[in-house]
């Protein structure tokens, strides 16, 4: 007996009240989670959502984190809507962040204005050519991008591993798979004294409105969305699938690339394996939590970040296990998936006892 | 000459089939979901909480192989039981909705495997089976293996009879191509959907089980290292038919040894260039597949990623 039945129109409460009601169910499964580990679920949320944000320290370090959220999932998003799963956003950071290091790595140092802005730009270049190969796997070959951005993640990682272990490493770096600390002209500027924070949110805020005016005004934007709601029309109207394919995996490449670039020439300053605590992969959630919409994306953004952000903080003052993060991730996501189902559908409403006994009658 | 030349590929072989094995049961649990019109891209996640809950089980009860692969089994099957609810009954996106469930897999088995990052098992001695393993090369490479493996060979008949032959499989292949007729004749299509999603869970389960139980035999965190996805991709490169799943699993299982082998032999690459050849291996097998669009729309489970409710 199925429970659920179609609604007639898609409930518009229910597309924005998803995120709601999947972020408390993933509160009240973690409270629960909180209470068995023998830690009192109000001290944890406590510890998680509210400690780090009573010193300014904490809000620099919310921010940086959010940053490079907020970006990659801008780009994703754009994607999404066309039904096009670019799920190895972390690869393309990953390639991002290793072509802006090799700028700061060749300039040996050069003390010029030019060093950062060609690292944001071979930041973008590398991400964008490592969302265009699935790209061109797809539109030349059929092959699925789910699958073949997830394996090229693999080989990306492999890649900087194989870079910092060997033609990279820092040669006074007592053989740590690590580069060269990068100087003052290769890190972007910090915005306060003492403070992580520096002038890369910037490049988030110029793209989260760059990305609103592009969704909610521009042709080619409607042609990737329609392509993904209704292929079938979007096929009739002309709409090319191929140029669609592009886009979203060149554009999602390219803001994780400059997410990667931010990340090496700001908190990081140095090319590492672990530059990027899973950031890919958590702005997936990012941008469906944010409804693919620029600006929700914008407070799911922040929300993912607390939850980094509090992970760090409860593993430190409640010595919580780090994996916690990722639970809280995957909840969040399964939550909202099926809080999602709401917006199409229904509960199926039995008829009330008395009408069935008028009826019969 | 011909000697050593057998003396470097025994090893190669024997190892081959075991690197082969984890891919095999993930594999044919993943074909199977597939053929109902499923795609489950959870595997992954699946396969990490089966690794952890066997090895949890094993150390549990001093190394007993059972109890871990049946550990593993169940716990494949209750984390494909969220990935279940949110595509059958509610709707839900099946490549989300498997997304999610690989990202809550990597990040419960990471929870739960702190307590046993210290610990490791003795593995398990392969079984010679009498007779069969004197025959040469055949013989040490298919017959002196650990007893998973000749399991994974039991199980592909056993996929590959049911799925061809039973009544059983012509249903599970109906409710795949047209969920409307299979409903309209009177198949629970919603049921026999979940029944797939859970025989793919527990295989995955197996699959990780096997790797830290029998083939590692570690927790590390993360331990599957893309095999899921890897599973996955062979199911659309065996175009759903068993025999070529198989064939798939091994060819992986050679390149993945091959490239230990080519780095204990010190190649001159650098070892992770090699250890990135099983996953672009992946690429190109699926783009050699996938070009041939005509061969991929014949075989594809018609209903595949579409969700069904009934009456709806």
């Amino acid at each position: 007996m199925p429970l659920l039945e179609p609604r007639a129109n898609p409930s518009v409460v229910m597309q924005w009240a998803a995120p709601l009601i999947a972020i408390g169910l993933t509160l009240l499964v973690g409270a629960l989670l909180f209470y068995s580990l023998h830690v009192s679920p109000l001290k944890a949320f406590y510890v998680f959502f509210i400690e780090p944000l009573e010193t300014s320290n904490g809000w620099s370090e919310l921010v940086l984190k959010a940053s490079p959220l907020i970006l990659i999932a801008q780009g994703l998003a754009l994607g999404f809507r066309a039904r096009i799963y670019n799920i190895g956003a972390e690869g393309q950071l990953l390639v991002g962040a290793i072509c802006a290091s090799g700028v700061a790595i060749y300039s040996n140092g050069a003390e010029t204005w030019w060093v950062l802005p060609g690292m944001v730009i071979a930041g973008a270049i590398g991400g964008a050519f490592w969302g265009a190969i699935p790209a061109w796997l797809k539109t030349h070959f059929n092959a699925e991008e789910t699958l073949t951005t997830l394996m090229l993640t693999y080989v990306a990682t492999l890649l900087l591993s194989w870079l910092v272990s060997v033609p990279w490493r820092d040669p006074d770096g007592s053989n740590f798979p690590q580069s060269i600390m990068f100087n003052d002209s290769a890190l972007f500027t910090l915005l306060f004294d003492g403070l992580r924070i520096n002038t890369s949110v910037f490049i988030t805020i110029a793209a989260v409105l760059i990305f609103w005016v592009f969704v909610s005004r521009s042709f080619t934007a409607f042609q990737i969305s329609v392509g993904g709601q209704a292929p079938a029309a979007a096929h009739y109207a002309g709409f090319s699938s191929r140029k669609t394919v592009w886009l979203s995996l060149v554009i999602s490449g390219l803001t994780a690339g400059i997410a990667g670039a931010g990340e090496v020439a700001g908190p990081v300053g140095q090319l590492t394996l672990s530059l990027s605590p899973g950031y890919g992969y958590a702005a997936i959630i990012v941008a469906w939590v944010g409804r693919l919409h620029p600006l929700g994306i914008v407070l799911s953004g922040i929300l993912m970040a607390m939850i980094y952000i509090g992970g760090d903080a409860g593993q430190v003052s409640l010595q919580l296990p780090s994996a916690i993060t990722g639970l809280f991730q995957g909840m969040l996501l399964f939550f909202l998936l099926g809080a999602d189902a709401f917006v199409n559908y229904r509960l199926k409403r039995r008829k009330p006892r008395a009408l069935i006994k008028e009826a019969t009658a | 000459m011909i000697e050593s030349f057998f003396v470097h590929l025994i090893p190669i072989l024997i190892g081959t089939l075991g690197a082969a094995t984890p891919l095999v049961f993930a594999g044919l649990g993943e074909l199977v979901t597939e053929k109902t019109g499923v795609i489950n891209l959870g595997v992954e996640g699946m396969m990490l909480i089966g690794a952890v809950a066997a090895f949890a089980a094993a150390v549990a009860t001093e190394g007993n192989l059972a109890v871990g692969l049946m550990a593993g089994a169940l716990a494949g099957a209750l984390a494909s039981l969220p990935f279940g609810i949110l595509t059958l009954s509610l709707g839900a996106n099946q490549a989300a909705s498997g997304l999610a469930l690989t990202i809550f897999g990597l990040g419960l088995s990471a929870f739960i495997g702190q307590g046993f990052v210290s610990y490791s098992l003795s593995g398990v001695k392969p079984i010679a089976i009498p007779l069969l393993s004197k025959i040469p090369l055949l013989g040490p490479v298919l017959f002196n293996q650990d007893i998973v493996v000749y399991l994974s060979f039991v199980t592909f008949g056993l996929v590959a009879w049911v799925l061809a032959k039973t009544r059983l499989g012509l249903v599970l292949r109906a409710v795949g191509e047209s969920p409307e007729a299979a409903h309209s004749i009177g198949y629970p299509v919603t049921a026999i959907r979940y029944g797939a999603v859970l025989f793919g869970g527990a295989m995955a389960g197996i699959a990780g089980a096997y790797l830290s139980v029998v083939y590692t035999p570690l927790w590390v965190q993360n331990m599957t290292a893309g095999r899921g996805w890897i599973a996955v991709a062979l199911v659309v490169f065996a175009t759903w038919k068993p025999a070529r799943l198989m064939l798939g699993a091994y060819l992986f299982g050679g390149v993945t040894i091959l490239q230990l082998h080519a780095q204990g032999f010190g190649v001159a690459i650098p070892s992770q260039l090699l250890s990135a050849l099983p996953y672009i291996a992946t690429i190109v097998v699926l783009v050699l597949i996938s070009r041939d669009r005509k061969l991929l729309q014949l075989n594809l489970p018609a209903s595949l990623g579409k969700p069904f409710i009934a009456g709806g």
